[in-house]
Parts: structure tokens; sequence; C-alpha cells
């Protein structure tokens, strides 16, 4: 397979040539109920290239790879192979046409080895007996061709993420492929196996491997590719030569152009100081820094909202907050009260409302009613309860009352939480949420997966409490979003804070240069605009 | 996964929410099917099937000492049966309430034989120790498996045969009974620390009503109040329970104060309704705390449907001296049994969960 490929690989470079087209997509469409994931995609991979997939989260760019990987069926639109057209049914029928894909979550069974895993679903031997002699002498080869190191009679358990990823790639290339698909591949990786990763694709690609890498990360667009799509809303919005574009046009391109939604904003009253943040340092799961010193002000009447790309600390930030998560260092001062790592309960207690990113896995209970999952805060307090009874009719008024407010639209109040669509779960978090009229509202990506409507109509809410003069910490990676609610957007990076400017002044250039994490040219502006406002 | 195993002419279809009624005729055809191939070791036996059901029915039902049987048995299976539906809404695998019964039968012993309680407190200083000792039981693991992750399943289960071995260790040493001829019992328990009886029976009726009115509690428990409220949400979805602030070792630990406990209650029946000392554990349980897991899984975890259940196991118990007796089959019939209703229950979730139909072309 080694020297095969190799081989190939230097006849392509020789012959490659613009025409050398070895994926194109015609027209792709995927719909999902209420979202339409992919709307007419066209997209051609030139053989032996990195080509990256840019686009924010929900941009359609896994949905398009698990086509090509023949995860999903499209609902219109073609798959051309080296211009033959090819109906990708299966994984295995991708494979047997030669492209692997390496998932962002690692498809891997922990209790096996990393060859075990490598061959699972493969014929390796004669009858029923396994020659794993030959296996390793394989996986082996591949590996110290690659830069791939790893133990093949290791337990997967046993290996780091950075391994784990590295078992992945030797699985697809034992498997022949010579069409990479990596997604999101250095979400989990610690800067030195980003490199390591680079460096591995690179020789990849010299020995003809043709690659498609997904990310959000215009760094990383930069650093490893040879071409770029951006993809927003399920649509391409443009496909570049990475030499002729930089990060801001990337930036602009992925984020949009133009604003779409237009949001009645009446001017900003802010209020007194309700929340004080200093030095604070936290955590991610993984035990690894996430949020590095981080220093904020945000004053009742406002919407800060928090730019950044996934991953630099957002989710740490709304957790340490929201008493989720462990402060390592630092102080967060609320309403001049030290809620420093107190419990969860505490700070819900103290006014401080948390619309989670994971809106069905951690803000409801799908398996649960509407109406028990409405009281999931309030069960706990008079008039919801009393004593250690909960008063399900009082719930039920209460329940009937919200879902009439907040246009939850559901044939009951019993009808249980996994049966509503997106928007409506989104909306019954908020109606929990917003109930008792908090003063800090944290809320994260709150329209992310949402349809126009619904999306129109929670940011309409969002203003509304912001008006009624509630502060709002508006975490969200649709940038236009930011922009059209923020009164100030603080921009994250790398979990600390790149800058803070004022909502109406900002441009997106700007932003995404800050997203990008530099600092220069913006900290003096921010400083100013910060001066100005306050 | 599902979509590539299934030919094309079957469709299959999720069923969002499954009624009532679904899981009724679904938990009757498993328990039906489950017969069926049990016929098959009947048959194997030599014994017309037909014959052997009757008799189990006959014997078990058919008379006042085969109704006696059944209730006697079905005590155990209820208290048991009510604490584990409490653990596995909690998503708590309890597979220790036999330990806890033993544990609950050591402390009553001790609390009978040794306490020295005048005789109107005895008995209830026996419920209250017997439900300690079970709960104590039960919570260690649930500790063990909040603040270190250490799987449920297997620290339960392996608590039984901790259990198990306390009870040969005080019936061999210390609390051998000088009475008994150097036999493996304690003595007996004085008349103060009995269960009244019905009749002649071995139905000792107050821990029975204790029983089904503490099924009743249970329920109003698990679906009115904030604590049940608290342990349905652990159970149902830890992430959220997190997020609104639910201690989940607050709420794992009353579960299992409560589920360890109701089984060291069955414990005390045991010992102070049945046999009025403690003896090999092999006798005081009969897998009691295995069994009660088939019928909490039957209940579909709901306490009340725990009276019904735990009586259809008590009959199946019940029936199994009779098809002892009359028919010469081994009693372990009963744990085939057993097994094979367990399988066909698990396995008719698929069915409660999806809509399976003949897809016409």
């Amino acid at each position: 397979m080694m020297s095969g490929s190799m081989t190939d690989g230097t006849e392509m470079k020789t012959a490659a040539s613009p025409s050398d087209c070895a994926i194109e997509l015609r027209g792709i469409v995927k719909r999902f109920p209420g979202v339409v994931a992919n709307d007419g995609i066209n997209l051609k991979i030139n053989r032996g290239e990195i080509h990256c997939l840019l686009g924010e989260n929900g941009a359609g760019k896994t949905t398009l790879m698990r086509i090509l990987y023949g995860l999903y069926q499209p609902d219109a639109g073609e798959i051309l192979l080296t211009g033959v057209p090819t109906k990708i049914r299966s994984p295995k029928d991708a494979l047997v046409h030669r492209i692997g894909m390496v998932h962002q979550h690692f498809r891997l069974v922990p209790t096996l080895t990393a060859a075990e895993n490598i061959i699972l679903g493969l014929d390796e031997g004669t009858g029923p007996f396994l020659n794993i002699r030959k296996v390793r002498a394989k996986i082996n080869k591949i590996a110290n061709a690659y830069g791939l190191a790893v133990d093949p009679q290791a337990k997967i358990w046993q290996l780091s993420v950075g391994q784990q990823q590295r078992v992945e790639i030797i699985k697809a290339l034992y498997r022949d492929a010579d069409i990479l698909i990596m997604d999101e591949p250095t979400s989990v990786l610690t800067p030195q196996e980003v490199d390591q990763l680079f460096s591995t694709l690179r020789t990849l690609v010299d020995d003809g491997l043709t690659i498609i890498f997904i990310t959000h990360k215009l760094d990383e667009v930069m650093e490893v590719s040879d071409r770029v799509t951006v993809l927003r809303k399920g649509k391409v919005v443009g496909t570049q030569l990475t030499s002729e574009t930089d990060k801001p046009s990337l930036a602009k391109l992925m984020v949009g152009r133009e604003v779409v939604f237009r949001v009645e904003k009446t001017p900003v009253h802010r209020g007194d100081k309700l929340l004080e943040v200093t030095e604070l340092h936290a955590l991610n799961d993984r035990g690894l820094p996430a949020l590095r010193g981080m220093s904020f002000d945000l004053y009742e009447g406002e919407i800060l909202g928090v730019a950044g790309v996934s991953g630099n600390g957002q989710k740490e930030l709304a957790e340490v907050l929201t008493g989720l998560r462990h402060a390592t260092r630092g102080r967060v001062m609320l309403a001049g009260k030290n809620v420093t790592n107190h419990s969860a309960r505490k700070i819900a207690a103290a006014g401080v409302a948390h619309v989670p990113t994971e809106r069905i896995t951690m803000g409801t209970v799908p398996n649960m009613s509407i109406r028990e999952n409405l009281v999931l805060k309030s069960y706990r307090y008079p008039p919801v309860s009393h004593g250690m009874f909960i008063d399900y009719r009082y719930a039920k008024q209460m329940a009937q009352q919200a879902m009439k407010e907040y246009q939850i639209i559901a044939p009951s109040d019993e009808t249980a939480v996994k049966l509503l669509s997106g928007g409506n779960i989104q909306r019954l978090v908020l109606a929990r949420e917003l109930s008792g009229d908090p003063r800090l509202i944290v809320a994260a990506h709150p329209t992310y997966g949402l349809d126009v409507g619904a999306t129109e109509q929670i940011r309409q809410i969002l203003l509304q409490q912001r008006d009624r003069g509630a502060g709002i910490l508006l975490i969200s990676e649709d940038l236009e979003e930011v922009m059209t609610l923020s009164d100030r957007i603080m921009v994250m990076f790398q979990g600390g804070v790149m800058g803070i400017v004022d909502g109406a002044a900002a441009k997106i250039e700007e932003i995404g240069l800050m997203m990008a994490g530099e600092k220069q040219g913006v900290s003096a502006s921010a400083q100013s605009t910060n001066a100005k406002v306050a | 996964m599902l979509k590539v195993l299934t030919p094309k002419w079957l469709k299959i279809e999720r069923r969002p929410v499954p009624s009532g009624g679904v899981i009724f005729l679904v938990s009757i055809i498993a328990i039906v099917a489950a017969l069926l191939v049990a016929a098959i070791f009947f048959a194997a036996y030599g014994v017309s099937p037909i014959s052997a059901y009757r008799s189990i029915i006959g014997g078990a039902l058919g008379n006042w000492s085969g109704i006696s049987e059944t209730l006697r048995r079905m005590i155990p299976l209820l208290l048991c049966g009510i604490g584990l539906t409490i653990a596995f809404r909690a998503l708590f695998w309890n597979i220790g309430a036999d330990g806890q019964l033993l544990l609950g039968a050591v402390a009553a012993t001790g609390v009978a034989l040794f306490s020295g309680l005048p005789g109107p407190l005895l008995l209830p200083a026996m419920f209250f120790a017997g439900f300690s000792a079970g709960a104590l039981w039960g919570v260690i693991p649930a500790v063990l498996k909040v603040k270190l992750g250490i799987n449920d399943v297997i620290t339960t289960l392996m608590m039984n045969y901790i259990a198990l071995y306390v009870v040969l260790w005080l019936i061999h040493g210390p609390w051998r009974g000088p009475s008994m001829r150097g036999y493996a019992y304690t003595d007996m328990f004085p008349p103060a620390a009995r269960i009244p009886v019905i009749g002649q029976s071995h139905v000792h009726w107050p821990t029975l009503v204790l029983g089904i009115v503490l099924a009743v509690i249970m329920y109003i428990f698990l679906n009115r109040t904030r604590g049940g409220f608290e342990i349905r949400v652990v159970g149902e979805n830890p992430h959220a329970a997190r997020f609104s602030g639910i201690s989940e070792l607050k709420t794992i630990a009353i579960v299992m104060v409560l589920s360890g406990g109701l089984a060291g209650l069955a414990g005390v029946g045991e010992v102070a309704g049945v046999h009025y000392q403690l003896l090999d554990p092999t006798q005081i349980s009969m897998g009691y705390g295995y069994t009660a897991i088939i019928v909490a899984w039957l209940a579909r975890k709901n306490p009340l449907a725990v009276i019904i259940t735990s009586f259809f196991f008590g009959v199946l118990m019940a029936g199994g001296d009779v098809i002892k007796v009359n028919l010469g089959l081994p009693f372990q019939l009963i744990h085939v049994f057993n097994g094979l209703i367990m399988f066909f229950l698990i396995g008719s979730e698929l069915f409660m969960n999806y809509k399976i139909s003949i897809r016409r072309q």
C-alpha cells in the first residue's frame, strides 16, 4: 500500500493541474426538520491539496462531509469522484472509494488496543486466525512514514487524545484512504500536538493524498491549507487560494457582510455596576487552563456580547459565573457581593439566570413534562412548593401561563419536552430562566440552530430583559448576532480578554482580528471606548 | 445502526412516549413469551406444561395454605421491590438488596436477643435498627459511586457477599445460640420480638400492611414531593440536575438510604415474622433481593405497581414449592423462569419504544 500510494503521489504531483479534480460536489441539499443544513452546495476538491472548509458552528460543514462519507444521503445533488458520478451509501462505500474520515469525536473502542481498533471490521489473516504480526508491521510502516508514532499494543484508554487521533488517522490510511476528511481535528489537541498534526498532514499531501480539513479557526486555515472554501448558513460563500487571502477577509466571509436582522434597539440606559470579574482563572474539563486572568465589568441594563472562536474559554466563563465550574483564582462580584465559587443553587437564588449552550442535555430533562421542566429551578421555593410537597396544580397554572407568554407550542403542559422543536425548547428554557426577573442573564448561544422566526423572537426577549434593567452576558459564535444585540463587545482569545469595543462602532474586521488573537491597535481603541462609555 | 440491519419491508419507527396501554400489553406479552419458553423445560422433564402451570396456579392460589405461602414470599419482594424502584429511578443500579436485607436481619436479631429493651419497645426498635442497617449498607456504594466514580453494580453486588459472610460468621461464632445444641443458629427470639402472624401461617401481616402503606407513600414521595422530583431529575438527566443546583451526592445518598432501608425492613420481617432466629443466609433470603430486581423492572419502576408484581412473583415462588412436592421437579426451575421473564422484559423494551410495522410497497 505504502509504495503504491507513494508512486501514485509523485505521478499526481507532476500531473497536478486545475482540472485534476478528486471530488466534485454538485448542488448538494440536505434538510433536517426545521433547518436546511446544506443548501445547494457546489465544491471542487483538487487532488493533492489541503482544502479547508471554514464556517461557523451550524454552517453545514460537518453535514456536508458526512454526506461525502456516506453517513447521510443528500436530498438533492450529486457527488463526482474523479469526474464519475458516484453514490456513497455508507462509510463502507466511502472506504471502497478510498475516502476516510477522522471524526471530531473519535470512534474508538477504549478497552481494545490500538492495533485491534485499526483492524476492526477488516478481515486480516487466514480463516478465523488473525495475523497480528503482519498487522503490526503494516501499522509501523504507516506510522514511520508519516510521523504517527503510536504503540500498536497500547490500549486506547491509556493513550492521550493526540495519540488517539493518530490511531484514527492510521485507521484510515490502513484502509488505503487517499482522501482524508478531518473534522475539527485540533479542537482537542494541545498546541504541540497541533504542530505535529500539521506536519503529518503535509507529509501526507506530499505523498499525493488529498485532505479536507474542517475548521472554524482562521489561524489554522492560514497555516495549513492550500485552498479554502467558506460556508455560511448552508451555502458556499466563496472559495479562495489561501495564498491570495488573509484573515480579515475570511472573517468577513465567514460571518457575512450584510446584517440580516434589523433589530429595533432602544438606546442603552446603563445602571449600576452589576458584575465585576477580576483576574479570573479556571481549568477546562481536561484540566488545562481555560480562563487565564479574565477581567471585565458588566452593568445593569446593558448587553455585553462575548465574541470569540469556540474553545477559547467562553463555555468555562459561563460555567464559572453560574456556579457550575470552580474558579482556581480570581474573584466574581455580583452587585457588590463576592459570589466566587458559590454553588449553582446559591448563585441562581442571587438572581443569575443561565441559558446554557447545551440546551437539551443540560437545560432540560427531555423525558419529563413541560410543566416539570418549567419548575426545574423554582420547585424548591414557595409558591411552587410548600414544605416537602410540590404544588402541581400551581405548577400547571404557571406552566400554562408561561406557554402562552413565551409561545411554547405543545398539546398540553404535560407533553414531554423531547417532543418539542428546538425553538420551543429554547423558549421553554428562557421562560424558566427569566421567571422571577433575574438581575444577570448569562446566555450562551441562545439562537444556535434555531430557525429565523425563533431567532428573532429570542433576540426580542433578550432586548426586553435588557430594557427592564437586567445585565446580559451574551456569548455567541454568531458574530452577526453579537454585533446586532450588544451594547459592548468583548473578544475572548485563549482564555483572556483581547479587548472590549463599543457595539455600535465595532467593525467586523477589527473583531475578526481580535478573535484570531491579534491585539495590536485594538487595545488602545478598546481602552478609549471603555473610558468613553464609563 | 438499526436502519442498516433491517430489511426493506420492515418499518421501525420510534414511539416518542409509550402509552400506559402499550407498556401493559408489552409486559403481558413478555410474560406469556417467558411462560411458553419455560414450557420447553417442563416438557424436557416429561411433565406436561399445562398440568405444570395448573399445579403452580392451583398450588399457590387454590387454597389458604397456598395463598399464605404466596403472601409470605410476597412480603420481602414487596419491600425490596419498592426500594429498587426508587434506586432505578435515580439510575442507581442497586443489585445489593439481598445484602441489605441480610444486614437488616442481623440488626433486628441483635436488638431482639441482646438489647434488653422492654417488650413493647422491642419490635419498633427492631424495625428501626433493621432499616438503619440496610440503609447504611446501601449508602456505602452510593458514596463510593458519587465521590470516587466506582461502579455501583459491582459494589452493591460484592457487598451482598460481605453481608452473607457476616451472617455466617455470626451464627457460627459469637451469636451461635447456647440452646441450639451446637447447630449454627442463634437462640429463638423472645415472644415480644415476634411479629404477629395470621393463624398458623407464616404471613406476618403487619409487615405486609407496612409494605403496602410504604408503596403508596413512596409513590407519593416520587411524584409529589421535592425530594422525589430531585431523584427523577438526577435519574433522567444528571447534567440538568447539576445545572439546576441539585446535589447528586445528597440525592443518591437519600435514594440508597431508602432503597437499602426498605430491603433492611424485609430482613426484619424474615427473622421476626418467619424464622424467629438468625440462620443460614440462604434460608433467610432465598434470593429475594435478586428476584426483587425483576419485580421492580416489571413494575416499570413504579412503586404502586410493585404491589401487583411482587404478588405475581410470590405466586411463582410458592408455585415452585408445589411443583417440587407434587411433580418432583427441582425448585430451581423457578429461577429459570425468573431469568426468562427478565430476558423477555428487557427484550420487550424495544417494542415499547419502537413501533414496528410491515411496509407495503
